[in-house]
């Protein structure tokens, strides 16, 4: 498997979903072994890039390639570790039985299992009916579930939704350790502008077009904002003036 | 397809089923009172025996079909569908490790119902009484494969549930329980003979009253083999990687 410069290449995708052009001609790329963050209001296209990345959104033009092959390829379906944004995995089956399944499916061995309870920290919780689970540690064993096939790419949608701050902070150290210590690529998903400043590249997404694709340093030096949120404002605040168009 | 992801999948799906042990005991329990109720009803008349073995048939169908249905629409709208579509998984091991998990709890609710019925409700079945439990097997399977293919028309669960009086009970009132099929108006005689409970209601009444019914219900067998592939066929159309 060659190494690419960039895990994640979309090239003039545009998307249709019902008579909405939710994406009308969108390129971004996706350094490998970084972690980006894709902000943006809800109802922006996010989680449709999302699903056109990982091959389950019906596209009508464009390319999407990953690792080198066109999106949603057989070859991808164990590369590639997708994560919705609200839990899919078994209410009615535990932690380790849900897990088990999901490992035996992406062909991983039965240690994969307790590393990725680990991961999430949910070892105390391993035997627990997911259903009685709260909702935070929930989405906690739908990204174990994406990490238990021990995938290249992660594609994961508002993953820290609903989490505590002390929550947030460890999942996204473990986001961090994934991309910099393993060599993965991630492509996380927030509308929380905050959770910025843990990734590497920001692509700022709004009503189907991309406003920025840079690291957050050159995102404030180009529109001379404190932080993220603000950086975001005046990019719309500009896209507004200029018609909606890209600045 | 994969032998072992299937089983995996099946595996998967009757431990969830073991969780929920109402259904179990309601899949079990439900047709022995049934039976126990019709046996009662025409008691000491000759109709039970009649229509007693045909309804061994038309439990499994029914039970099975809203289980399936149910259960695949929540794989649709909890997303554990689209998340396995985007796994090596392929359509052919979701569909039958389906099928192999509701045949397994077929297989059970047949055995105890056939023997409820014939040693408690004194059923005569002139057959072999294990051809009884093949049918009721094949029977489920064409349950289980038809809820799968209408899940993909439901968009939520009270809809999937309506398509049981929608679907199965014109079935029921057609296959020849209520009055034989060759009595029945010959429209609707023509139709019975498109409906595959026709031909299960027909070789479990068969095996009630011949005692070597081998080559006729293998016949029968075959229709309902060819409608679960074919119902199969159309459910693995609704299972798409790709939705808009």
């Amino acid at each position: 498997m060659a190494k690419v410069a960039d895990a994640i290449v979309v090239d003039h995708l545009r998307v249709v979903r019902g008579d909405r052009v939710v994406l009308a001609d969108l390129g971004v790329h996706v350094p490998t072994g970084e972690v980006v963050g894709l902000l943006g209001p809800s109802g922006g296209g996010k989680s449709t890039l999302m699903r056109a990345i990982v091959g389950v959104q019906r596209v009508e033009s464009g390319q999407v390639t990953v690792l080198g092959e066109p999106a949603g390829s057989p070859g991808l379906r164990r590369r590639v570790g997708y994560v919705t944004q609200s839990p899919s995995v078994y209410a009615d089956l535990s932690v380790r039985h849900n897990l088990a399944y999901f490992a035996t499916v992406l062909g991983a061995d039965r240690g994969a299992v307790d590393r990725a309870i680990e991961s999430v920290d949910l070892t105390s919780h391993a035997d627990a009916r997911v259903g009685r689970l709260s909702g935070g540690q929930q989405s906690r064993v739908s990204l174990a579930a994406a990490l238990v096939g021990d995938p290249e790419v992660l594609v994961l949608d508002e993953p820290t939704v609903g989490l505590d701050p002390v929550l947030r902070r460890d999942l996204w150290g473990l986001f961090r350790r994934l991309a910099h210590e393993e060599g993965r690529t991630l492509l996380v998903s927030s509308h929380v502008m905050d959770e910025a400043t843990r990734c590497d590249r920001l692509l700022l997404l709004r009503e189907g077009e991309i406003l920025s694709d840079s690291t957050l340093p050159e995102l404030l030096t180009r529109t001379g904002a404190a932080d993220a949120e603000h950086a975001f404002l005046s990019l719309v605040d500009d896209a507004a003036r200029w018609g909606g168009g890209r600045p | 397809m994969n032998l072992r992801l299937t089983l995996a999948t099946a595996t998967r799906i009757l431990r969830q089923l073991r969780a929920d042990h109402r259904t179990i005991a309601m899949m079990l329990v439900v047709p022995c009172v049934l039976l126990g109720l019709l046996a009662w009803i025409f008691d000491g008349t000759p109709v039970f025996d009649r229509i007693g073995a045909a309804l061994l048939g038309v439990f499994p169908f029914v039970v099975m079909f809203i289980v399936t249905s149910v259960a695949t629409l929540r794989e649709r709208t909890s997303g554990t569908l689209e998340r396995l579509l985007a796994t090596p998984l392929g359509k052919g091991d979701f569909m039958l490790g389906y099928a192999m998990a509701f045949g397994f709890m077929a297989i059970v609710q047949a055995l105890v119902a056939t023997a409820f019925a014939v040693w408690v409700c004194d059923l005569d079945v002139a057959g072999p009484t294990w051809l009884l439990v093949v049918v009721a097997l094949g029977d489920a399977l064409l349950g289980t494969a038809l809820g799968l293919f209408v899940s993909g028309f439901a968009s939520t669960e009270f809809q999937a549930v309506q398509f049981m009086p929608a679907l199965v009970l014109p079935q029921f009132l057609l296959c020849g329980l209520l009055v034989p099929r060759d009595r029945l108006p010959s429209v609707l005689s023509a139709v019975s003979d498109w409906l595959p409970l026709s031909y299960a209601v027909d070789a479990m009444g068969t095996i009630a009253a011949v005692p070597e019914p081998l080559g006729e219900v293998s016949r029968d067998l075959a229709v309902i083999v060819g409608a679960i592939v074919v119902a199969l066929g159309l459910g693995s159309l609704t299972l798409r990687r790709r939705t808009p």
